[in-house]
């Protein structure tokens, strides 16, 4: 296309296609409000339904604040243990090579396939007692731990593999040409750009072990104030008729895990400000 | 180009299901999630009866307490099958089930079972009445009495068992605050709690006999007991008010007390409520028996006892998890 | 020797925690032998079950995937107050445990609910399919997004200033600049979709009504047969749902053979 010709047609293109980007966004913000913020706005909206006080005085109760800061806790563990591990597991899985590496790669979303039950099932035949290991976990914070590790398995490694894959390697080469030790430039040079994406990863983890139910369910106990997490509290208070207060606690809970995701949007941020 | 073809087998599927016209209409049943083997049977046979000659009937399991709020939501149901009276009454309050929904001759009561013990297998630690329970080292499993309705049976046949042995409603709430220091887990279903038990936790399960007996015919093995004095279990079933309209659905409910349907609840091990069928099978007779509507125990019917003992917040049983957790 | 200690510690991470579990699920499901297996998912509700839940992914991928790049490209390329907002909540669905989930879509179309209504004038989405498609796009609707934003963050926007200034427009500058270059974190994104999509029990769960053979899903199947004892089936169902995910990510690796990085 001759320039001078490209300068006139530009404009056109441009509207048509601002106009067609509109039209996108429009739908996209209508598929996010129908999907996700009616029910989220139903919800919040049911839970002021009894007045203030009675919000206040269900969202404050012992069992239920044990229960939300059990489940915000070992989320926050959770999250933190997958940066770690599924950072090393996208990394071993995009540049090493092993025999049956393309098996395991295709496996990593299992623990996301499986109905919830089967994973505790799964976990508790196996760590818990009568378990085949002699390792028996089961109704404790650390069994609770595993089976949240278990659900959130695929999160920061599926986010930092094409991200890896992407990433340009002579920088990497340049600096290894120079002397520089792996760990350098991993710390240097890759950490940073994989920053943003383990960060992803992390904010994922977090929100499912925040919520998740039906795998940690069996394998927890579920004795209030030590191994109850907030998902059954809410459970057990639906089931109990109090529904303004499993909408209460609900909500709360919410609120907070939207602060911590706002958090490391916000550390993100920071780290990588010198990007876009 | 694939999920063109999945989308419009889809619609289609959608489509047939959807109608579900039959020449002789269609009943929705909404059922707890334990007799559903025994419904399957029932209905089949309702199906080769005139009345239910070419009638659709859809069927719907699941945990008594969901049940009752799908219905609640706005799920079709022309015959409610729940667990305990309370989740029938939910519906009563939001206008579903008519008031009078117990008044035929068997109060709504559709299957009866008891609260019993299994142990393992020889019952090597002798576990044999309410007293056992609370020896020392012994661990019990029961459901949580909050996520799980049908729980509420285990606790209140164990506060009973202790108001029929003479002891005082003090004293015996002071049993239960004892009993649940021997809970180390409360799983959030009966189910969940037999399937931890039969991992090796636990010296014994409080459940429900039918429970245990039908665990037995699948292959899960349980040794059981019953204790002389324990709770009575009735499990109800409602017409709902669009049910009522319904000829087929009426004569469905009818059903559920006939000899047929009740020898297929009896085969899948509860008590039938029905007497000619009941002389069929031998069931243990516990000689301290009794209902959740036996006054001179302390038991004055579900809704005087779900106040006084499951309210979320203030009932007894909230302070004695507060209790063994603090 | 850093490479070997990384790759015995992953994978001995991998081994304990989805390796031998996963294992331990086909063991159960086969092991008695292929037949019952066969046997517990070839049921007439297993099947339907198992349609059931291919439509349900059939709608949910796709839409989700479109929503997702659609997203990402506004979270990144665009500023629009409340980008931050937007970004946090659209993790939000996850937080919520099923049965919120559950309780928010009976409050918004249930009984007496804000969009109650269309029950009456014959538009069914509780105890149907629209509410189950509904609940499966919440809680799968983060995926997409999440792998695409940071991926679109790392490219930079330098190969498609120089396509705008070359005069492509800017569908043309999506098709064959960007997308190309986000690929791999779509694909991912849609291995994740769909492996929630058909995975998902709980919230999906509570709004189906759980009606036998119209609106049970593979994942309900499995919960069903656990009640009633049937343990081995629950096993056998799951490994259906298995190799589904196994075969989406298989089919990725077919149609984008991987060029090896090192």
């Amino acid at each position: 296309m001759a320039s001078s010709a490209a300068v006139l047609e530009r404009p056109a293109g441009a509207a048509s296609g601002r106009a067609g980007g509109a039209l996108a966004k429009g739908v996209a913000t209508g598929y996010l409000t129908l999907v996700v913020l009616l029910p989220l706005a139903a919800l919040v909206w049911s839970s002021r339904a009894d007045g203030a006080q009675a919000f206040w005085h269900q969202a404050t109760r012992p069992e239920a604040i044990s229960a939300l800061k059990l489940s915000l806790g070992v989320a926050a563990v959770c999250a933190l243990i997958n940066a770690v591990a599924g950072t090393a597991i996208a990394w071993v899985l995009v540049r090493d090579r092993f025999p049956g590496k393309a098996a395991v790669d295709a496996v990593i979303d299992l623990p996301f396939a499986l109905p919830t039950i089967v994973a505790g099932l799964t976990l508790l035949a196996l760590y818990g007692p009568g378990g085949p290991f002699g390792v028996d976990v089961a109704f404790t914070r650390a069994g609770l731990l595993l089976a949240l590790l278990f659900v959130t398995l695929p999160f920061v490694v599926r986010a930092v593999q094409p991200v890896l894959l992407e990433l340009d390697t002579e920088m990497e080469e340049a600096a290894a040409s120079l002397g520089a030790g792996s760990l350098a430039i991993f710390r240097r040079i890759v950490f940073p750009n994989l920053l943003p994406a383990i960060l992803s990863g992390v904010a994922l983890a977090f929100a499912r072990a925040v919520g998740e139910f039906g795998a940690v369910v069996l394998i927890s106990g579920n004795i209030p104030f030590r191994t109850e997490v907030s998902s059954v509290y809410i459970f057990g208070q639906l089931q109990s008729g109090n529904e303004g207060g499993a909408a209460a606690v609900s909500v709360v809970l919410l609120a907070i895990s939207l602060g911590v995701l706002l958090l490391i949007g916000a550390f993100r941020r920071w780290r990588t400000r010198h990007d876009v | 180009m694939r999920v063109i073809w999945i989308t419009l087998l889809g619609v289609a599927l959608l489509a047939g299901s959807a109608t579900g016209a039959s020449k002789g209409g269609s009943i929705n049943l909404v059922a707890y999630s334990t007799p559903k083997d025994a419904y399957g049977k029932v209905i089949s046979a309702f199906q080769k009866t005139q009345a239910g000659n070419g009638v659709d009937v859809s069927q719907s399991y699941g945990g008594s307490g969901e049940q009752a709020r799908a219905v609640a939501a706005g799920q079709p149901a022309d015959v409610v099958a729940l667990s305990l009276d309370p989740d029938v009454n939910l519906l009563v309050q939001k206008n579903l089930v008519p008031k009078n929904w117990a008044a035929n001759s068997h109060r709504g009561i559709v299957s009866d079972s008891v609260v019993v013990f299994v142990v393992r297998d020889g019952n090597p630690k002798k576990i044999k009445g309410w007293g056992d329970l609370v020896k020392s080292r012994i661990q019990v499993i029961t459901p949580n009495p909050f996520t799980s309705g049908g729980a509420r049976w285990n606790v209140m046949a164990a506060y009973g068992a202790q108001r029929r042995a003479g002891k005082t409603d003090k004293q015996a709430i002071a049993y239960l605050y004892k009993l649940f220091k021997h809970v180390p887990v409360q799983p959030d279903s009966a189910r969940a709690a037999l399937q931890i038990f039969s991992q090796g936790k636990g010296d014994v399960l409080l459940t429900y006999e039918n429970e245990a007996i039908y665990a037995n015919k699948k292959g899960i093995h349980t040794d059981f007991r019953v204790p002389k004095a324990t709770l009575l279990i009735e499990t109800p079933a409602a017409l709902t008010k669009r049910g009522s309209s319904k000829p087929a659905a009426k004569a469905f409910y009818r059903y559920l007390w006939s000899g047929t349907a009740q020898k297929a609840f009896a085969d899948q091990g509860y008590r039938p409520v029905v007497k000619s069928v009941a002389s069929g099978y031998h069931f243990f007779k516990p000689p301290g028996l009794f209902k959740i509507s036996s006054a001179k125990y302390g038991l004055n019917g579900w809704a005087k006892v779900n106040k006084r003992f499951f309210h979320p917040e203030k009932g007894i049983m909230a302070a004695i998890e507060r209790s063994i957790g603090q | 020797m850093s490479r070997y200690v990384l790759r015995v510690g992953a994978l001995g991470y991998l081994t304990l925690l989805l390796l031998v579990p996963v294992g331990f699920v086909f063991y159960r499901a086969f092991e008695h032998g292929i037949g019952p297996a066969w046997d517990a998912v070839s049921s007439q509700q297993a099947v339907h079950a198992l349609e059931l839940t291919l439509l349900m992914a059939a709608i949910t991928v796709p839409a989700n995937t479109v929503f997702g790049v659609i997203l990402a490209l506004a979270l990144v390329r665009s500023r629009f107050p409340g980008r931050g907002l937007v970004n946090a909540i659209v993790d939000l669905p996850l937080a919520l445990s099923p049965v919120v989930v559950g309780l928010a879509l009976f409050l918004l179309y249930g009984r007496g609910g804000w969009l109650g209504g269309l029950a009456d004038h014959g538009i069914k989405i509780l105890f149907a399919v629209p509410g189950m498609v509904l609940a499966t796009m919440f809680v799968s609707l983060p995926f997409v997004v999440r792998e695409v934003v940071p991926v679109l963050r790392e490219i930079g926007t330098e190969q498609e200033q120089a396509a705008e200034t070359l005069g492509a427009s800017p569908f043309q500058t999506f098709w064959k600049i960007t997308l190309p270059a986000i690929r791999w974190a779509v694909a991912y994104g849609v291995v994740l979709t769909t492996a929630r999509a058909i995975g998902e029990f709980g919230a999906v769960s509570v709004v189906s009504g759980k009606i036998q053979g119209r609106t049970e899903t593979l994942p309900l199947y499995v919960q069903a047969q656990f009640e009633q004892f049937d343990i081995q089936g629950a096993y056998a169902a799951s490994v259906v749902l298995a190799l589904i995910a196994i075969a989406t990510v298989v089919a990725l690796r077919v149609f984008h053979p991987r060029e090896e990085t090192s």
